[in-house]
């Protein structure tokens, strides 16, 4: 009788072991074995590039205030999130995301494709006051992040190195250049052509923040979040073509 | 205490007649009933279901790519279905809207009415962030809902700005520049409020008289060329009129000052990167009925 049958399991221990060995082997199976074939799983699209030393230094300083905790970066593939936030988000746009910022929690809106949405002046004002400009918000003001310099600057190759170590794409070239493609970024006087070489002529070079005299963390969060959601060229994606169908 | 004792597993309890595990502690004895039959069920029909999910639906990694399942189900491909549904529904109006010259557009009730709705939803997610939820503005984004205008107020003006924005990297954007003269060291700091009081004047705002006489030689050498001698500024250039009373970056004296120092300009950017040519067409439409100018 079927239903009595698992005393057999509960009497002999050694049946229970080698019961859960199989069991924890399943689950291991299946959580562990698609990690080593997690490439394919991401879309070919053209144009993600690796973030500039600025872009990635502002990303820190997201992760560091903890934005994430109350923005996501990932529109999922229903009909009303592409109405309000746009294309749902790939596999392909936080492949050199470590970590992604995904999220789980929508205390504010998705930043997934906030980047050029606003001007650079509106980030900067809504960073220090958020209300002065959407009277309803109830964000935290970051207007310390005005005028102070960025921590991680002479050591941001370091942090590329780092990237590179989990596989993001640096070129020796963009690891010595990265202080100075830092710099030149946010910076009108700055030479940015090799900064441009590097990373594409589709690179947001210019004063993020309004103060051209100095690179601050208020340049390298508003350069991150101008990126977020526009390097994918979606006049070559093919959203229904059978491998990038999930 | 007396040893639990196991083998006599079929003992049964005397007054409930239960079947006992046969575990004895101190005397007391545990009884083995059986799991509800109701409990046992669902938990095999879990075990079936999840075999019945697999071969259906999108289930285990492959060595490349995923078995598909047979009612072949996608994500991605339901939500462009959903999608393209949802233009279908709206193409009608949106291309005839398109298809209208907008002067003609209010001439149609339905055309028109479909245009307000449809920019008003637009607007309240692409643009009230800055321009504020109802058009008003907020200092250093200009007011919609007045009858002044930096750039063109007409509708096709509106439509330029909405399509290739200002102070962008679009080659067609709205551009102008105004000195900083203050940061940039093109005026001395007395010089700015000098013609500070000159500009207060024009707008016919309380001034030092005598401030204002010597900044009007100031703005005749450095200001003219854009706001023009009598300070009505060139909407041509989106040089902003000083005599109106309307401030984009605030009016009382010392952010006019502020103004004159920092020469901002913001940005507005271009949203046919964002929108759809009918979606501006409906956006300016509403924008228009704001406050557009003629």
């Amino acid at each position: 009788m079927i239903f009595k049958r698992h005393q057999l399991i509960e009497r002999n221990s050694l049946f229970m072991l080698l019961g859960i060995l199989v069991v924890v082997s399943i689950g291991g199976i299946v959580q562990i074995a698609p990690l080593f074939r997690v490439e394919q799983t991401i879309e070919k699209v053209d144009g993600v590039r690796p973030y500039t030393p600025l872009e990635l230094a502002g990303r820190g300083i997201y992760i560091r205030e903890g934005c994430y905790t109350c923005h996501s970066q990932m529109i999922r593939p229903l009909r009303d999130e592409i109405e309000r936030y746009g294309h749902y988000s790939l596999a392909a746009e936080s492949m050199y995301d470590h970590p992604f910022q995904w999220g789980s929690k929508r205390t504010g809106p998705d930043l997934a494709r906030v980047g050029g949405k606003y001007s650079d002046a509106w980030h900067v004002q809504h960073l220090i006051n958020p209300r002065s400009v959407v009277p309803e918000s109830i964000m935290p003001p970051y207007a310390f992040l005005e005028g102070r310099p960025i921590g991680i600057k002479d050591k941001i190759d370091k942090h590329i190195i780092a990237n590179v170590r989990v596989g993001v794409p640096y070129t020796q070239a963009e690891i010595d250049n990265a202080k100075v493609d830092l710099i030149a970024q946010a910076d009108p006087t700055a030479d940015s052509e090799g900064l441009q070489q590097r990373y594409g002529g589709k690179v947001n070079v210019r004063d993020f923040d309004g103060d051209p005299t100095q690179v601050t963390e208020m340049d390298a969060l508003v350069a991150y979040l101008q990126v977020l959601g526009t390097m994918v060229d979606f006049n070559t994606y093919e959203p229904e073509k059978a491998q990038n169908l999930r | 205490m007396t040893k639990p004792t196991s083998n006599d597993a079929q003992a049964k309890d005397t007054v409930s007649e239960v079947e006992t595990t046969g575990h004895n502690w101190d005397g007391i004895t545990e009884l083995n009933n059986p799991l509800p039959r109701w409990w046992v069920l669902t938990f095999y029909g879990t075990i079936i279901w999840a075999i019945g999910y697999c071969i259906l639906m999108p289930a285990w990694p492959t060595i490349t790519g995923h078995t598909k399942g047979l009612l072949g189900a996608s994500d991605r491909h339901d939500v462009g279905v959903a999608v393209r549904a949802l233009e279908a529904s709206r193409a009608p109006m949106l291309t005839k809207l398109h298809a209208t010259p907008l002067q003609n557009v209010a001439a149609d009730k339905e055309l028109s009415q479909f245009a307000q709705e449809a920019g008003r939803v637009i607007f309240a997610q692409n643009c009230s962030t800055c321009h504020g939820a109802g058009g008003q503005g907020a200092k250093g984004y200009p007011s919609l809902v007045d009858d002044v205008w930096l750039w063109d107020g007409s509708l096709q003006g509106i439509r330029t700005t909405l399509e290739y924005g200002i102070r962008t990297d679009h080659p067609n954007t709205r551009f102008n520049q105004m000195p900083a003269y203050g940061r940039d060291k093109l005026l001395e700091p007395a010089q700015i409020r000098d013609v500070t009081n000159y500009v207060l004047s024009l707008a016919s705002m309380p001034s030092d008289q005598a401030a204002a006489a010597r900044g009007a030689a100031i703005y005749t050498t450095n200001c003219v060329a854009c706001h023009g001698p009598d300070g009505k500024g060139d909407m041509t250039l989106g040089a902003p009129n000083l005599t109106d009373k309307e401030w984009l970056y605030g009016g009382t004296p010392v952010e006019i000052e502020q103004q004159i120092y920092l020469g901002r300009g913001g940005v507005m950017p271009t949203m046919s990167q964002r929108l759809d040519p009918a979606s501006l067409d409906a956006v300016t439409i509403y924008v228009h009925s704001l406050g557009g100018g003629t």
